[in-house]
């Protein structure tokens, strides 16, 4: 009674590199992602309302606002801790409301946190390869018979894991436990955690926070770099004006999670509405600093 | 001076085979007495039980303290085998697959536990496994086909050393390639962030069904093997109290490792005999035992250490 059906793609996975077609498809004209009127609250605090984001791939974009605006709660919802009861996300044209975060991390999304979040009693180098979980599949007996297929694909973890940790100067640390790391180390092997899944997009929150200036300055210089090693879209949480001044072309600012401006990172800092809620009650004083800091800085964004 | 990892390969295995012939040969030539034989099979099931305890509670850092239910499904399980639906003849044969049958039933209650752990985690989940444990007790005390609280007995003495040594080594075999895979640092992930596991791209559900699966699969056989050594189990054996020496010997040996899992087991079994003249004041030991852990050591002597040998060895992809 059933006639013979061609295969169907798997729709978890589809579209793959692969399909070259549709992979110029959505480099040229579908954004990356693409947020559409995403709410959310917490038991009746809104924490986020209507927000709407379009993102093109190798887009660096900012999202900034003062605590509390809902910045962090956006990246819950894109990467699935928090169940999305209102709004649509969908990442290279597919819906993934709905998704559960692990399939969310291999579909291509990576994060960091804004508290690091490593596996602190593990090794570095079994944090980095916990992150390309997804991309080495063996099954459960595989694993306990050792198999070809188990000790292939363990083989080439390994080697991926080590040659970022390389990358992030980091090797020398690989068999220490990661709470022994200092800070900014740690910063970087969530980072290297993030990249060795081969996402498309990376969500770093607050990469900059408890740095100083040339700590900061380092970061900007890294974060710019590995955009285009690893052919990343990026969006950024940040405090800093001067981290979203220097790597941003297009930022939205958030405040009690509405969306109160969006434009390049220099009309941004024009906008009296940003002044006022972003920078608080002495706009003014902060915003001389902000100029003083804008002269000071290169602009290296596109 | 340093092994090669070949080397060192070829030496585990000598020892494992020396370790089993050894657990052959010293009961058959009568060089050791019964009753250190005894000791050694105990000591055995302890260790066994304790590996597959230690999958959860230390490497996953769940809390589960029904785990003597899981000995109990074994254990029964593996019985009915063996007295209603084997001919006597066949038992001495029959008697590794049994083991395995039993190990599977406790498997399948593992289900009943690992389902709730997907949206329930520590103290709520420990709740679920004590539960669970009392359930197993209640159900088997009000089955009168096996004997109620009466027990069930029948069983021919088929446990031997040379089973229980080839079980522990099984167990330490199996659980350490699952540690050192994808999935043991995926467990490991649960326990230290399990959102960010998630994130990282761990299907954390997955795995911990694998987990719960995998640790009540060798409790049951455990549970097997005890039941076969003793010829006689009752539910009372499976109480909250078994769950609790299981629980010292995890807590005492360390938490996520092996190395703990098997030292704990072997310290507390001797510990138990050696005090066996105290009498009943014997079943304080191991609650005031737990008490203590937890205020000065509660890692336990090897917490989240392994013994070197025990350590990952660098996968070699030719062969």
């Amino acid at each position: 009674m059933g006639s013979p059906s061609a295969p169907r793609a798997n729709p978890r996975f589809a579209p793959t590199k692969n399909n070259f077609e549709n992979e110029l498809v959505f480099k040229v004209i579908m954004p990356l992602l693409e947020i559409t009127n995403l709410s959310h609250n917490f038991g009746g605090l809104c924490a986020l309302t209507k927000f709407s984001l379009e993102v093109k791939a190798g887009e660096l974009v900012g999202l900034i606002g003062p605590n509390g605006a809902g910045k962090t709660t956006i990246f819950n919802l894109i990467t699935g801790v928090f169940k999305v009861h209102e709004g649509v996300i969908k990442f290279q044209g597919q819906d993934i409301t709905h998704w559960r975060s692990h399939r969310i991390s291999s579909r291509g999304i990576a994060r960091t946190f804004q508290n690091i979040r490593l596996f602190k009693e593990l090794s570095v180098l079994d944090n980095v390869r916990l992150g390309a979980y997804a991309r080495h599949a063996y099954s459960l007996l595989d694993a306990v018979g050792r198999s070809r297929n188990f000790r292939r694909e363990e083989e080439r973890q390994r080697q991926r894991a080590e040659a970022l940790l390389a990358r992030f100067n980091l090797s020398r640390y690989a068999g220490a436990p990661a709470r022994n790391l200092p800070y900014g180390e740690q910063r970087r092997v969530e980072m290297a955690r993030a990249l060795i899944s081969e996402p498309r997009l990376l969500l770093l929150d607050e990469p900059a926070a408890g740095m100083n200036q040339s700590e900061t300055q380092e970061l900007i210089r890294l974060i710019l770099e590995i955009k285009e090693e690893f052919s990343l879209t990026i969006i950024l949480i940040e405090h800093q004006m001067r981290v979203v001044q220097n790597l941003c072309q297009w930022v939205k600012v958030l405040d009690f999670g509405e969306t109160i401006a969006s434009g390049p990172p220099r009309e941004i800092q024009q906008h009296p509405k940003v002044l006022a809620a972003y920078l608080g009650q002495d706009g003014a004083l902060v915003e001389e600093e902000m100029e003083n800091s804008a002269s000071r800085s290169v602009i290296v964004g596109q | 001076m340093v092994i090669s990892e070949k080397r060192k390969k070829l030496l585990t295995w000598l020892g494992a085979v020396l370790l089993l012939v050894l657990s052959w040969l010293l009961p058959a030539s009568g060089l050791l007495n019964p009753y250190v034989v005894q000791i050694l099979m105990y000591l055995g099931i302890n260790m066994i039980l304790t590996l597959s305890l230690n999958l959860v509670n230390g490497y996953m850092g769940e809390f589960s303290v029904g785990h003597a239910g899981f000995m109990g499904i074994g254990a029964y399980a593996a019985s009915i085998i063996t007295v209603w639906f084997l001919p006597r003849a066949w038992a001495f044969w029959t008697f590794p697959a049994v083991l395995v049958a039993g190990g599977l039933a406790a498997a399948v209650a593992g289900l009943v536990v690992a389902f709730p752990s997907f949206r329930t985690r520590g103290d709520y989940l420990a709740i679920v496994t004590l539960a669970f444990n009392m359930i197993v007790k209640s159900v088997l005390e009000n089955l009168e086909v096996v004997g109620g609280p009466r027990g069930f007995l029948g069983m021919p003495r088929l446990t031997n050393l040379f089973w229980v040594a080839a079980w522990v080594l099984i167990t330490v075999m199996v659980l350490r390639r699952l540690v050192y895979s994808n999935f043991g640092r995926g467990i490991t992930a649960i326990r230290e962030d399990e959102v960010a596991a998630n994130l990282t791209g761990v299907d954390t559900r997955r795995v911990k069904l694998y987990a719960f699966l995998v640790s009540a699969f060798f409790a049951g056989v455990a549970g097997g093997l005890f039941a076969h050594l003793l010829q006689f189990i009752n539910p009372r054996s499976f109480s909250i109290l078994k769950s609790t020496d299981m629980l010292v010997m995890v807590y005492l040996g360390g938490v996520g490792s092996l190395t703990g899992s098997l030292l704990g087991a072997t310290i507390f079994t001797l510990l138990m005999e050696v005090l066996r003249p105290l009498g009943l004041w014997r079943w304080v030991v191991g609650p005031l035992l737990l008490v203590l852990l937890m205020i000065f050591r509660p890692q336990g002597i090897m917490g989240f250490k392994e013994w070197k040998w025990f350590k990952e060895r660098a996968v070699s992809s030719e062969q």
